[in-house]
């Protein structure tokens, strides 16, 4: 799949469109890594400027949410489940973190998938165990099958703690930014799987703003870049799909039924975009017995903010990691200030594992 | 009755008797052992390398190997990346109460086997049982003793166009232990656990310009290079398309969220060697099992001093931190 | 978190299916794609195949792409 020779004539077509000072934004964590990984930014003429938005929804996570999250981990005969990804992510206190409290003595169990952690429920009835459903729209629809599958199996031990959030709403509140400058997004390709082509059409109809949905591997992201730039440069925004192969302009519908189904839309607080309405999947009330924040009756405290931290304005696209002051300095993947750094799709974590913009 | 391990079998009475005479003796079969005296006396060199190292390994027990070879492959190895024959190991257990004594005893099997298979004797050793819950089933120490057969110069020596050269596929081990602990995969992936003082013997007595040598466990090959470079006045830069890499590992690391170049290894080694000698050590390796698929990797250079920079595929360039801290298997 | 891997499913119970890539294989749930097949390529995120792939192969059939190879000679 990684063809050398596809991303040489691609890196020549985007060079020969001969662009002005552009800026285009990828929201999507896996993209922010891809990207970093394969050194596209290395590949891309000076004047094309490829930014990182919020894309990592654990990066997008307010601190006081996983604030909740750690004091949650250490109740008495709870289990929390989680994605490895969350493990090191600091709440609102330096070092506070799914790690350190497992150190500490909370059960913190890393799993792969939803399902695992209902398995976990059904081998360990005394205890209640609680899964952290973190991501958008990929995610949402596992998650909602795995809360069915729960109702069916009978688990009375097992909830969901979700922090899903939707990605439309995020790009809406982007781009109602007084200082937003970006002339194209990158799609996020997986999460376009579930809501197809039809969900990002609102970007060109309603915005005007070019929209290339792209895959992941470095010849696809190249190849959705090279399209984006030239809708750019044609003038003519459209919603293009780059990433055929896994997504169809209806995308999924049976997923999308299986996560509407279980999930409605409410308002949810992101880390540098402030509340946004209908933003965040919340379980259906017809699902609360599974919806860990009513069983354990939890209110995220005040927003709370660690001194000096800049995701927030990394995350909107309006700093670049290494123009943060703690980046590398006070703010190292081995001891983070915020999420950016520590987030295995952090932008700030990209930028110092892979060096950044070359 | 299944035997398990009990606190009688840690206080040094007739149960510990018994069981070093019974399980752990007859394993590790040689002179120095038998006399059980409280150290063994042994005859050394003028110089001599000397390491240590403990193993915690879950689960004990993993494809391609256990606890017990790779203490006995671990300690080898280190000592041997000194540019010594290993000769003597010691070997320590902490065992947890209710460990099934079958299961000490096929560790035990697998030291021995090890200890035969890379030429050296596990002289001297110790016992302690735990109360359940104070340790996670088997801890081993092992420390091993070697002769100083060819002194190696270190970072000191390395010279920008030195060749860097690994021993064979990375990423194995890691790869297997994880996958063993996440239970929902089967695959081919295998630990890569071997001994490698033959190898290094093979090596530096064919090539006399190797610089240092050193088995990426914990960290992987990226972690290793960096302990080379930071500090220092030259850079490595590697070629990410000549790193070896099983194509079940690379799956594996997929579904995971892993990458093999900081996944730990072994049975494999790292070194940086004279440009000029590099394709007659390459020959030298291939020769022997344990480096049929060595092969350089970068080269090391003047410019980007302390860090270790790969070349992908495509012509990018990024730049290879150390593992900052556990790896933790990314899903997303 | 879009970390995705395709798998070809070999094995289907329901729900419950199993899907290999390089000899590897894993558990994959299969709720979310409507009649599975033995055979079929999936994307599989966080245990759960989240689309049928088109074909195993990227990027060579494209319409797009033969339009681009045609612009880029």
């Amino acid at each position: 799949m990684r063809s050398a020779e596809r991303c040489r004539k691609l890196v020549g077509a985007i060079a020969a469109l001969n662009l002005p000072e552009t800026r285009i934004m990828e929201v999507c964590g896996t993209h922010t890594m891809a990207i970093a990984e394969a050194g596209i930014r290395s590949l891309l003429p000076g004047k094309v400027q490829l930014l990182s938005g919020p894309g990592c929804p654990v990066c997008v996570t307010p601190p006081e949410d996983i604030d909740a999250v750690l004091d949650l981990s250490g109740e008495k005969d709870l289990i929390l489940t989680s994605y490895g990804d969350m493990l090191r992510v600091p709440g609102s206190r330096r070092g506070d973190s799914l790690l350190r409290r497992k150190a500490l003595g909370a059960d913190v169990r890393i799993v792969y998938s939803p399902m695992d952690a209902l398995d976990l429920a059904a081998d360990e009835p005394k205890k209640q165990v609680v899964f952290l459903g973190i991501g958008f729209e990929t995610t949402a629809p596992g998650t909602a099958a795995a809360v069915l599958q729960a109702r069916e199996r009978g688990l009375k031990n097992f909830s969901v703690l979700s922090m899903l959030k939707s990605v439309e709403p995020a790009l809406r509140a982007l781009m109602a930014m007084d200082d937003f400058a970006v002339d194209g997004f990158l799609c996020p390709g997986h999460v376009a799987t579930i809501i197809g082509e039809e969900g990002f059409r609102f970007l060109p109809e309603e915005y005007r703003m070019p929209a290339v949905i792209g895959g992941f591997e470095p010849d696809e992201i190249l190849f959705a870049v090279y399209l984006l730039l030239l809708q750019i440069a044609e003038k003519k925004p459209q919603i293009q799909n780059a990433y055929p192969r896994a997504v169809r302009p209806e995308g999924n519908p049976t997923a999308r039924r299986m996560m509407e189904g279980c999930f409605t839309l409410t308002d949810a607080r992101w880390r540098g975009l402030g509340e946004i309405p209908a933003s965040g999947f919340t379980l259906r009330d017809e699902l609360s017995a599974y919806n860990a924040a009513k069983r354990f009756s939890l209110t995220p405290g005040a927003a709370a903010l660690q001194s000096g931290c800049r995701c927030g304005d990394v995350i909107c696209g309006k700093l670049r990691p290494d123009g943060c002051p703690l980046f590398g300095k006070a703010c190292t993947p081995e001891d983070p200030v915020g999420p950016c750094m520590v987030s295995s799709e952090g932008a700030c974590a990209a930028a110092y594992k892979y060096g950044g913009q070359e | 009755m299944e035997e398990i391990i009990t606190l009688d079998y840690g206080s040094g009475g007739k149960k510990t008797s018994r069981l070093i005479e019974k399980h752990i003796v007859p394993r590790f079969d040689n002179e120095a052992l038998k006399s059980l005296g409280d150290g063994a006396v042994i005859p050394g060199g003028e110089m001599l390398a000397f390491s240590t190292d403990s193993f915690v390994v879950d689960p004990l027990f993993f494809p391609g190997g256990n606890i017990g070879k790779l203490a006995v492959c671990g300690t080898v190895n280190d000592v041997a990346m000194c540019g010594a024959e290993p000769k003597y190991l010691s070997c320590s257990l902490i065992l947890e109460e209710g460990l099934p004594l079958e299961t000490l005893e096929r560790v035990l099997e697998a030291m021995g086997d090890a200890a035969e298979a890379a030429g050296v004797c596990i002289v001297t050793g110790d016992t302690k049982v735990v109360d359940r819950g104070r340790g996670d089933k088997l801890y081993i120490n092992t420390a091993g003793i070697g002769v100083m057969r060819h002194p190696l110069p270190g970072l000191a020596a390395v010279r920008p166009g030195d060749a860097v050269i690994v021993s064979g596929t990375v990423g194995d081990h890691g790869t297997a232990v994880m996958l063993a602990r996440s239970g929902m995969m089967q695959g081919d992936v295998r630990s890569d656990c071997a001994a490698l003082n033959r190898l290094t013997e093979a090596m530096l007595s064919n090539v006399s310009s190797v610089r240092i040598l050193r088995d990426p466990t914990r960290g992987g090959l990226a972690t290793t290079l960096n302990e080379f470079a930071e500090g220092q006045r030259f850079g490595i830069e590697l070629e990410e398309d000549a790193i070896p890499v099983r194509p079940e590992v690379q799956a594996s690391c997929d579904m995971l969220g892993l990458e093999p170049i900081y996944c730990a290894n072994e049975g494999k080694l790292v070194c940086l060697c004279a440009a000029g000698d590099a394709e007659k050590l390459l020959d030298v390796m291939r020769a022997r099992p344990e480096g049929e698929n060595a092969a350089i990797i970068g080269r090391v250079t003047e410019e980007a001093a302390g860090r270790v920079v790969m070349k992908t595929g495509l012509g990018g360039r990024r730049i290879l931190q150390k593992l900052a801290g556990a790896q933790l298997p990314r899903i997303c | 978190m879009c970390l995705a891997i395709p798998l070809k499913l070999i094995e289907i119970n329901g729900n419950d299916a199993v899907g290999e890539a390089m000899g590897m294989r894993r558990k994959v749930r299969v709720d979310l794609i409507s009649e599975p097949k033995i055979g079929d390529y999936v994307m599989v995120h966080a245990g759960f195949a989240i689309e049928r792939l088109a074909e195993e192969q990227a990027l060579e059939d494209l319409e797009t792409w033969e339009e681009l190879q045609h612009a880029l000679g």
